[in-house]
């Protein structure tokens, strides 16, 4: 997160496009026969919230998966920040790129999973400052810093010297998000947060991220079944289906008109 | 039976020998079994076919063999030999015991749930920060029950170097046997004896496990106190011991 919040997303201007962040270029994804990806292009400009919905199988996660480098494209190329992610140009040839390569531009994306997925070995402040310490260089103090201020804006001092078994789902949620943002990462990828959540704890979770969507510049990719949630922080809504965007456009477009049947049955299944 | 001066003279150094070897062929194994156990889980073949026949190659032969190899058979072959029998016997037993222990810890990382590798990949560790501050400390708890296991087979196995002239508690006691023709009482204090020892170690590294347990947020199972006695069911790793000794 941005400590200059004066940047916020209010001077976001939708008619440039050259504040393109993240570029797929005809990705192609299969699992064995089962093309989840098929040529795939999209492009999310940089402090933008996009929102993907679509039906399950449909490719939301694996895109997030793709970006975050826990899969690989079998065809095709993604750009984060104008960089190539998962290849390099060496000689004017593109590459598949090295260990190091791959770890530098995904320095700029942070992601929170649907399991929350946080080390159990790890107290709650001890898994926020671990990789700004480890990978960022930062010392310990900064690190310590910074986590605690993470730690309220997400409401959770009080629990910093805790495990993580000893939080609730949605308490580990939320220091998982302050995890990801201690990186200070350029995209936010959030992959279905409040699945794995008891209904009365999605609400919390989902004020914290609406926090951070409305006060930071931070670009946020977000695969949801909260379809309230996205109308509520999205510039943009894309629909999925069979690997493919079928219709994207603003929330009130997506959500009130939309042009497709396909999104239309979509949306009457889910609200 | 048995003279205070035998005692003293050959009985609890004997004593002192078997914890001796019995602690620096741990130290060994347990060197052995978490590079080994580690390499085991490269991403390089040629590292795990390394690796791999390291652990066939000791896990499939004998640990006495190999001691008589190292103590008989090797000075003679290359004009070198260990400065002790018994730290040829330490050596021997630390090889063999390292490549069963290397089994623990590569099916206990395998173990580890593989969200926790994508987090740490979503934080940009590298492959070796994942090992050492993810994946190794949360296997190590449950590498303790069955290298718990093989530490008291250890212990026993230890009596194996009084056939290569080293004077522990088992070769004190033939000793004393030959001397005396007391075997009944002398073999039923040796038995006594690694009995107490191995209900030390079981102590031991209970209080391990929990504190391993306690250290990543999980609280231990309890069990009573005589728990020692009986042996943890093996779970989900295989501690691959067994075999002619």
């Amino acid at each position: 997160m941005s400590s200059d919040t004066n940047t916020t997303n209010d001077a976001v201007n939708p008619a440039v496009d050259s504040n393109e962040l993240i570029r797929f270029d005809k990705v192609v994804k299969r699992f064995g026969d089962n093309v989840v990806l098929d040529h795939l292009d999209f492009s999310v400009d940089s402090g933008k919230h996009v929102t993907l919905i679509g039906p399950s199988g449909s490719g939301k996660t694996t895109i997030l998966r793709l970006l975050m480098t826990l899969l690989k494209p079998d065809e095709g190329t993604i750009k984060v920040g104008g960089q190539y992610l998962t290849h390099e140009e060496k000689n004017g040839k593109l590459v598949p790129a090295g260990e190091k390569h791959v770890r530098d531009v995904r320095k700029n994306i942070g992601m929170v999973f649907q399991q929350f997925n946080l080390f159990p070995n790890m107290k709650v402040l001890r898994n926020i400052t671990e990789a700004p310490v480890q990978v960022l260089g930062l010392s310990k103090d900064e690190a310590d810093q910074r986590a605690r201020e993470l730690l309220e804006l997400v409401g959770l001092t009080e629990h910093i010297d805790k495990y993580p078994t000893q939080l609730s789902g949605g308490q580990q949620q939320r220091v998982a998000i302050a995890r990801a943002l201690a990186m200070r990462p350029q995209v936010l990828l959030l992959d279905e947060v409040t699945s794995a959540l008891d209904p009365e704890l999605v609400a919390g979770v989902l004020d914290v991220l609406r926090d951070i969507a409305h006060t930071t510049d931070i670009t946020m990719l977000c695969v949801t079944h909260e379809m309230n949630f996205a109308r509520d922080i999205s510039d943009q809504v894309l629909m999925f289906d069979a690997g493919r965007v079928i219709e994207s456009g603003a929330p009130e477009k997506i959500f009130g008109d939309p042009d497709h049947q396909r999104t239309r049955e979509f949306l009457s299944a889910v609200l | 039976m048995m003279t205070s001066e035998f005692f003293t003279s050959w009985f609890l150094p004997g004593v002192w020998v078997t914890i001796q070897v019995t602690l620096f062929s741990a130290a060994l194994a347990g060197v052995v079994a978490f590079v080994i156990g580690t390499l085991r889980t490269s991403r390089f073949w040629i590292v795990r076919f390394l690796s791999g026949t390291y652990f066939e190659i000791f896990r499939g032969t004998s640990a006495l063999v190999l001691m008589f190899l190292f103590v008989f058979a090797i000075p003679l072959m290359f004009r070198w030999q260990f400065i002790s029998p018994m730290v040829a016997g330490i050596v021997a037993l630390g090889l063999t015991y390292g490549a069963y222990g290397s089994e623990v810890v590569r099916g206990s990382l395998a173990a580890v749930a593989p969200a926790q590798r994508e987090a740490g990949i979503a934080l940009s560790f590298t492959r070796m920060q994942r090992l050492r501050r993810i994946e190794l400390p949360q296997a190590w708890p449950e590498m303790i029950p069955a290298f718990n296991n093989l530490l008291i087979e250890l212990l026993k196995g230890t009596s194996l170097v009084s056939l290569v002239t080293v004077a522990d508690m088992t070769f004190a006691g033939n000793l004393l046997r030959l001397a005396t023709n007391e075997s009944a009482p002398i073999y039923t204090l040796l038995l006594v004896l690694y009995f107490v020892f191995a209900f030390i170690l079981t102590r031991g590294m209970r209080l391990l496990e929990r504190q391993a347990k306690a250290r990543i947020g999980q609280k231990p199972e309890k069990l009573g106190l005589l728990s020692g006695l009986r042996a943890k069911p093996s779970t989900d790793v295989v501690t691959g011991t067994g075999g002619v000794k």
